[in-house]
């Protein structure tokens, strides 16, 4: 249990507003974790909670099955990575971490460690006040890596990265991953987590609407649907559409279908002497299954209840 | 994916200690890698010290008169400066033995303020705390050891010795009507002394120890009248200081004398009267003898003296590098929750109350430190060279210079502290310090300026954190002695340590609601 985060329960309101409505997932070690959703779904309000900055109205947050407040030393139990703009500008980056690593009773050469396996050896004795966005991203991991805990969470860690070192920091999450760690990543993209996450909870509007794996996530959203490719599109719509399917023009050339099984389809555009040249099953990407997701997210809070029947 | 296999990470890490201890490294490193607040604690430090230094530089005293020496001040026997100036009329005692006289009369004259200028206004009276009465002193050189027993002008018998003690006895004057007797006898060391009404029923009014008393020892009686003091506000802030002659006449008769006196006659001495220029003395006593009556007129006073510079006049500096101090300070929390930074801080240590006491802790010896060195520097330099450029400085004991210095160090430490929770509590730069300067600074600025009136001045240094400035007093109040104890005289409404705690107990309210604070809001 020590790797872990749980969830359970999470409700919080800022006066009018719900930014929790009960959130509930757990991050297993080994994997990473990717935490997707709209701006605004709760991401950061769930980690601000989880690491005991915001207390929730209800419900429980624990690491390895403890609250965060009651963790000593809790760098290393947990490392994470909030707004990598927290520094003060006119100490080095190495000072910087220094006093954290002071803080939980680690030494200088901890310091030297992190700085060189993210990559800041040069520059760490440089004032973090004249650090890019992207230095300052790793110089946050660094601080996260302190304590080498065996939960890491990160907000948003390929902000302002540069190509290369959204490479690097998917390459490394997963370095980390492998060594048993359980790895949980926030971002409001999902082509961002698509080569790096292995699970995905995805949220919106203050509660999950999906814990599951990639692979499932793309299969669920797949189901049912099958891509033509015809010459003849309009006649293939009209056809189709007679026979109660649902047709979307997604190409010059193509269309997805829902709502019949590829053999149907084969035998009615034969019927019609409708020509096509290749009908397959549809594969969709997680960018589409996030979109579906979130979009049913948006749905269930229409007004008059949040029960409301799909 | 596959969970199952997963072997959870375990770091090789050795588990560290949990203390508060790191919790003060961990702040200690971040005040020591800013390098504008370490500059700013030096600053501090620099600006207290070279101020007060200048300030001393720049105060030149002189006596004028051939050689321009000062006549030299007496020191009593507790090493404190005294003024010693009374008309005694005396013959050696050896041993133990007394002297009991009966005091008939007591009149004066004193000086009031010219109304035309130029012309003297002397009208009969007597002051408070003219004096006459019996006194037993080692010698008639200045600032011997002595007991005496006296009636006062208008403060009724007391017995006073060595200059800064005074027991109360029955109150009332003296007249032809109720004339007041009054005893002192000697017994080793020990003076006791006893007034009646008759002459047969006495009262012990007090006894003293004086420790070193010779054998030999002067008894007889004495006049002394201090000077009439009048304090004038000024129309553009400021008081008009003003001390006028006056003196004091007593009739003394039924003088007799217990155990042996070698000599027999009485002497007569005007102790300390000033001489002038020309040889001849300014504002002299007198001493008449008419059938076993003696009429004695004596000026000046027995009493703590005041009229030098003292040791703490060499800390104006003070005022502004706390300024500096209050910056710092503040910018040490507010900077955190300018950036954000402040929740890096918690996630390092979620108990939040602890943060806020190692930050108090961090500044307030870092603080302590630097005032210890700027008025180490100050307060001994500073009062060597007053003294260089001719200034009396009002000597005090050792162990008061200590706490001067030590007790400005934890007057910066514990502002400083102050300054920290306005910040937390604030968490803004501008409103924190603004606040800080308005209720540490500005209140003392105001009450020793003389811009206000005593009692509104004496009110601020009650009642604001300013009135931990109280600590750096080094002279005290004696009610037996009137002056100006104004706060721009440089006597705080409230004793030192008092002060001190005053501001002590405002930094613990302020700290107290911003952890308070700091634990309930989300951050």
């Amino acid at each position: 249990m020590e790797a872990t985060i749980e969830v359970a329960g999470l409700r919080k309101r800022f006066g009018e507003t719900t930014a929790l409505d009960g959130m509930s997932f757990i991050v297993e070690p080994g994997q990473v974790t990717g935490f997707v959703g709209p701006n605004g779904a709760g991401k950061s309000t769930t980690m601000r909670v989880i690491l005991g900055l915001d207390a929730a109205d209800e419900g429980t947050a624990l690491i390895g099955g403890r609250p965060y407040t009651s963790l000593r030393n809790p760098l290393r139990h947990i490392g994470a990575l909030l707004d990598a703009a927290a520094l003060q500008p006119s100490r080095t980056a190495r000072n910087h971490l220094l006093w954290l690593a002071h803080s939980q009773g680690l030494t200088a050469e901890r310091v030297d460690e992190v700085i060189e396996q993210v990559g800041l050896g040069s520059v760490a004795r440089r004032r973090a006040g004249g650090y890019s966005l992207g230095m300052r991203q790793r110089l946050g991991i660094a601080a996260a890596l302190l304590g080498d805990p065996p939960v890491l969470m990160l907000d948003e860690p390929s902000n302002g990265l540069d190509p290369e070192g959204i490479v690097w920091i998917r390459g490394f999450l997963r370095s980390l991953a492998a060594q048993g760690r359980a790895v949980l990543v926030s971002s409001h993209l999902m082509s961002e987590l698509q080569d790096t996450a292995d699970h995905l909870v995805v949220v919106g509007r203050g509660r999950v609407v999906a814990d599951t794996s990639v692979a499932e996530l793309i299969a669920t959203a797949s189901r049912d649907r099958v891509t033509l490719r015809t010459s003849a599109r309009s006649e293939a719509m009209t056809a189709l559409a007679r026979a109660g399917a649902t047709v979307a023009a997604t190409g010059r050339d193509t269309l997805t279908v829902s709502g019949l099984a590829a053999e149907e389809i084969v035998t009615l555009l034969s019927a019609d002497a409708v020509p096509f040249s290749e009908l397959a099953a549809h594969r969709a990407t997680l960018e589409e299954a996030y979109m579906d997701l979130t979009r049913d997210a948006v749905e269930f809070r229409a007004p008059g209840g949040r029960k409301a029947a799909r | 994916m596959t969970t199952g296999a997963i072997t959870p990470y375990r770091s090789g890490m050795k588990p560290g200690r949990d203390g508060f201890a790191q919790l003060l490294r961990a702040e200690w490193t971040k005040l020591r890698t800013v390098r504008g607040w370490l500059i700013g604690m030096v600053v501090a430090a620099l600006v207290t010290a070279l101020l007060g230094l200048f300030s001393a530089s720049g105060s030149h005293s002189s006596c004028g008169g051939p050689g321009d020496v000062c006549p030299a001040v007496p020191v009593g026997p507790g090493g404190e400066a005294v003024d010693d100036k009374f008309y005694f009329v005396h013959m050696p005692l050896a041993g133990d033995g007394g002297i009991t006289v009966r005091v008939t009369s007591m009149t004066g004259q004193i000086r009031l303020p010219d109304l035309t200028p130029g012309t003297r206004r002397v009208v009969p009276g007597v002051e408070p705390w003219a004096k006459a009465g019996v006194m037993i002193k080692a010698g008639t050189r200045q600032g011997t050891a002595y007991a005496a027993m006296m009636v006062t002008g208008s403060h009724g018998a007391r017995m006073q010795y060595d200059f800064t003690e005074d027991v109360a006895g029955r109150p009332g004057g003296v007249s032809a009507a109720s004339p007041r007797w009054l005893r002192l006898t000697r017994s080793g060391e020990e003076l006791t002394g006893y007034e009646s009404a008759d002459g047969t029923h006495w009262t012990r009014v007090g006894t003293a120890r004086l420790a070193g008393l010779p054998a030999t020892v002067q008894a007889g009686f004495f006049v002394a009248s201090p000077g009439d003091l009048t304090v004038k506000q000024a129309d553009f802030g400021g008081s008009i200081e003003q001390i006028r002659f006056a003196e004091a006449t007593a009739v003394f008769d039924q003088v007799g004398l217990q155990g042996k006196a070698p000599g027999g006659t009485w002497s007569h001495d005007d102790i300390g009267v000033t001489t002038l220029p020309d040889g001849s003395f300014h504002h002299p006593g007198g001493f008449k003898e008419s059938g076993g009556a003696y009429t004695v007129t004596g000026v000046g006073d027995i009493a703590p003296y005041a009229d030098g510079q003292r040791i703490e006049s060499t800390l104006s500096g003070v005022p502004a590098g706390l300024i500096v101090v209050i910056v710092v300070a503040v910018m040490f929390i507010t900077a955190e929750y300018g950036r954000g930074l402040i929740r890096t801080t918690l996630l390092a240590s979620p108990r939040r109350g602890r943060v806020l006491a190692a930050k108090a802790i961090v500044i307030g010896t870092a603080t302590f430190v630097a005032g210890l060195a700027a008025a180490g520097v100050a307060v001994p330099f500073g009062t060597r060279i007053l003294r260089a450029n001719g200034n009396y400085v009002l000597p005090v004991p050792p162990l008061t210079e200590v706490r001067v210095v030590a007790g400005i160090a934890a007057l910066l430490a514990v502002a400083a502290v102050l300054a920290l929770a306005f910040g937390a509590l604030f968490r803004r730069s501008a409103a924190a310090v603004t606040t800080a300067i308005a209720v540490i600074v500005l209140p003392h600025i105001l009450a020793t300026a003389s811009v206000l009136p005593v009692g509104v001045a004496q009110w601020l240094l009650r009642v604001t954190p300013a009135a931990g400035f109280a600590i750096q007093q080094s002279l005290r109040e004696h009610p037996q002695v009137i002056r100006n104890y104004a706060p721009s005289a440089g006597y705080y409404p409230l004793a030192p340590w008092a002060g001190l705690a005053v501001l002590c107990a405002y930094t613990a309210l302020v700290l107290g609601l911003a952890v308070f604070r700091l634990r309930r809001r989300d951050a």
